[in-house]
């Protein structure tokens, strides 16, 4: 028994290692590079050669050259993915509800149109929406981000809430409202409570979405109006046209990075696994 | 407190099946009525309509007098407590029970909640788990924060949706009692969803029985056992329950399976003009001819038979006799088993006899049947042919005295035994000293448990 228990404890240890490392080498890969020289990239090792690691890669994003190439490209990627996450989490929640609640006729109707659309290719629909964005003013601004990242997250948010909520148990609606609640007041205080978790795991999986996006923010902007930071990384330049901005391109990676990893740290404790034990007997 | 009158209640659901057909009970302000019947019979369906939870398709519900079909539930005052639970999850205990005064907005002070919940958790022995989680709770505790919700506001009546049917036996016995005195103390207008029989015949005023969306009989568990009104109700009530033996009827001789049977002549005289009868015969009318006093024997028949086997529980002894029903009389015997919900009803006599008998399985014996009791049923309609209409009217007359009696005294020891649950039951006594008090009565709830459980595991066997 202890045996086994152990042997298990190793083998899961071994998998996770393994798992850990194919995962985060490339993270520590553009890490290491984000600190190397533009002389240095070629040096064919990981790590920067000795005595040369510098800052400059950083530097020149923030505060030098590319600083308002990059600084403008965070502020719009920051805000369109926020909004468009917190648009996208209202609609999706009361879709959800009323998908997992109520029986009308269409319902079937809208779950396959919010598949149908998000299998849709991205690429397909990006060179219409150029030439309609143009034409009523929207391109090059963050609303004419924030609707294209809203038919990408809708879906999968409608469908992961959807789901969610199937599992919540009712009854405690019902509870309430004969404990004297309003139909508004059963939700708010016995549904939300325990909605919440999956309310969340769904924003940072939308946000995710519209933050990743490359296609929509390459193509439906122009300027730094609207550019989102991965469009932005592509227009980065080396201090000559003889230099590849690798280093630079690096740094920026490793500091969009950061809000993500924030995020989820954040989220994290939300998503207390479990909550809804405990509710009902099972 | 609260009246509550269901006048010709139907529901109908979409395609058209009535769930609840034509229901009409008076609940008179404190009784306990219990809604028993096998599952889908549409007994919880009636107690949603009561509480709001299911529209009411046609018909009226009154509580003290006022129609209530399109008031919301917030709006009836009742309280529920549902089968599994619904406790909610991310509140504490404390904050659990006091949800409904939470929503009461303005009503309460901070220190009258507090008040009311500490007395709440007094009666029902929360009081040590008040800050925990209701996952971290057993399934006992579960039950009595459930019921905690529900007595902490003065709710005109309680709604119990199968309650412990969740629970494992021994706790199911404790929490019945437990119940059944709460009620009586409180004196609160009960309304109790149960397809379990002993909860049925333990708790209630007046049980209603219903089959496929009807009513069958309402009346004092005595009566229902007593004097049922149909084949359903006979058999439905009582366990092991009561045998059903075809028979054709000469004079006052019965012609069965087991042999001819010899009823008093007010009985036949009943049931003349039908050839065909069943009769029902609970088990205990039964009994080994050799242990019946002779003043007692010329009251009955006796005959002769075979057991297959016989079970000894201690107090008494169950004997099982096979026989062999006439091919259209066993398609009834179908019939009337899946009514009850079992699949088949096998030819088979139970027969209780006295743990001393020494009649065991396989030999011939000789039984002695209590005729004066046994019941003859119209084989077509079902319908008890030798009721006695007025007897059982008596008998629920007199559980409706023994009610009063029952409450009147609760709620005096109430009084007497300083404030213990005085919040809840609205007298308004002061919170002092709610702990000692609260104690013993919890003692004597336990005690009582203990012994209505192997009432339960007797019942069961």
């Amino acid at each position: 028994m202890t045996n086994t228990s152990t042997r298990n404890k190793v083998l899961w240890a071994i998998a996770t290692v393994l798992v850990l490392v194919y995962a985060l080498f490339p993270v520590a890969s553009i890490l290491a590079t984000s600190f190397k020289s533009p002389s240095d990239l070629t040096n064919g090792k990981f790590l920067p050669s000795s005595g040369t690691a510098t800052t400059s890669n950083y530097e020149q994003i923030l505060v030098g050259d590319a600083q308002g190439l990059f600084l403008s490209a965070l502020r719009n990627s920051i805000g369109i993915s926020l909004i468009a996450t917190f648009i996208a989490v209202v609609l999706a929640t009361l879709c959800a509800y009323a998908i997992a609640r109520l029986d009308f006729p269409g319902k079937k109707l809208i779950l396959t149109t919010a598949l149908a659309v998000s299998i849709f290719p991205v690429i397909s629909i990006v060179t219409p929406l150029f030439n309609l964005w143009r034409t009523i003013g929207l391109y090059d601004t963050w609303l004419g981000l924030i609707i294209p990242y809203l038919s990408l997250t809708l879906p999968i948010s409608i469908w992961t809430l959807a789901a969610f909520f199937r599992q919540i148990p009712w009854e405690l609606e019902q509870a309430a409202q004969v404990d004297g609640a309003t139909t508004w007041q059963a939700f708010r205080k016995a549904i939300v409570p325990l909605a919440l978790p999956g309310v969340f795991t769904t924003a940072i999986i939308a946000f995710f979405i519209a933050w990743n996006d490359f296609v929509y923010g390459i193509s439906l902007t122009s300027t730094e109006a609207a550019r989102p930071v991965p469009a932005a990384l592509a227009f980065f330049t080396g201090a000559s046209q003889f230099e590849s901005p690798t280093g630079a391109i690096s740094a920026a990676a490793i500091i969009v990075t950061i809000p993500v990893v924030l995020l989820v740290l954040l989220f994290q404790r939300q998503i207390v696994s479990g909550l809804t034990s405990g509710a009902v007997k099972g | 407190m609260a009246s509550i009158t269901l006048n010709h209640l139907v529901k109908k659901y979409g395609d058209g099946f009535p769930a609840v057909n034509d229901i009409s009970i008076d609940i008179a302000d404190g009784e306990f009525i219990i809604l028993v019947g096998p599952s889908g019979c549409g007994k919880s369906t009636l107690l949603r309509m009561i509480v709001g939870l299911e529209d009411i398709t046609d018909g009226d519900l009154l509580i003290n007098g006022q129609r209530v079909n399109d008031k919301a539930p917030r709006d009836r005052n009742l309280a529920m407590v549902f089968q599994n639970y619904a406790l909610y999850p991310h509140l504490t205990v404390y904050e659990n029970i006091a949800f409904p005064l939470r929503l009461a907005k303005g009503k309460h002070s901070e220190d009258q909640v507090n008040k009311l919940v500490t007395e709440a958790a007094a009666t029902l022995e929360l009081t040590d788990h008040l800050q925990r989680k209701p996952a971290n709770l057993s399934g006992g505790q579960r039950q009595r924060v459930a019921m905690g919700r529900a007595i902490v506001r003065q709710a005109d009546a309680f709604l119990f949706d199968e309650p412990l049917s969740n629970l494992d036996a021994k706790l199911r016995g404790q929490m019945r009692s437990e119940i059944s005195q709460m009620q009586r103390r409180l004196g609160v207008t009960s309304v109790y969803v149960t397809h379990d029989q002993t909860e049925a015949m333990t708790l209630g005023d007046r049980v209603a029985v219903l089959k496929k969306g009807e009513l069958q009989q309402i009346a004092s568990p005595r009566e229902l056992y007593e004097h049922p009104v149909n084949l359903f109700v006979a058999g439905f009530i009582g366990s092991p329950s009561m045998n059903f033996l075809p028979a054709t009827l000469e004079g006052t001789t019965l012609r069965t399976a087991l042999g001819d049977i010899t009823i008093p002549e007010d009985k036949a005289r009943k049931a003349a003009g039908k050839r065909v009868v069943l009769v029902g015969v609970r088990p205990e009318f039964f009994e080994d001819a050799k242990l019946v006093e002779d003043s007692k024997l010329p009251h009955g028949s006796t005959f002769t038979a075979t057991l297959t086997h016989t079970e000894w529980l201690g107090n008494e002894q169950y004997g099982y006799i096979n026989f062999d029903p006439a091919p259209e009389m066993r398609e009834l015997l179908n019939s009337l088993a899946r009514d009850m919900d079992a699949d088949e009803l096998r030819p088979q006599v139970v027969v209780t006899l006295d743990a001393a008998s020494r009649i065991r399985g396989g030999r011939e014996a000789e039984i002695w049947l209590d005729t004066r009791k046994l019941h003859l049923f119209d084989a077509e309609s079902g319908e008890n042919l030798t009721r006695d209409a007025e007897a059982g009217a008596a008998l629920t007359l007199e559980a409706a005295e023994d009610r009063a009696e029952e409450i009147a005294t609760a709620q005096q020891a109430d009084r007497d035994g300083s404030a213990f649950g005085g919040g809840a039951s609205g007298n308004g006594a002061s919170g002092n000293g709610t702990s000692p008090a609260g104690h013993t009565t919890v003692d004597a709830g336990t005690r009582s448990g203990g012994s209505s459980a192997a009432g339960g595991k007797h019942a069961a066997g």
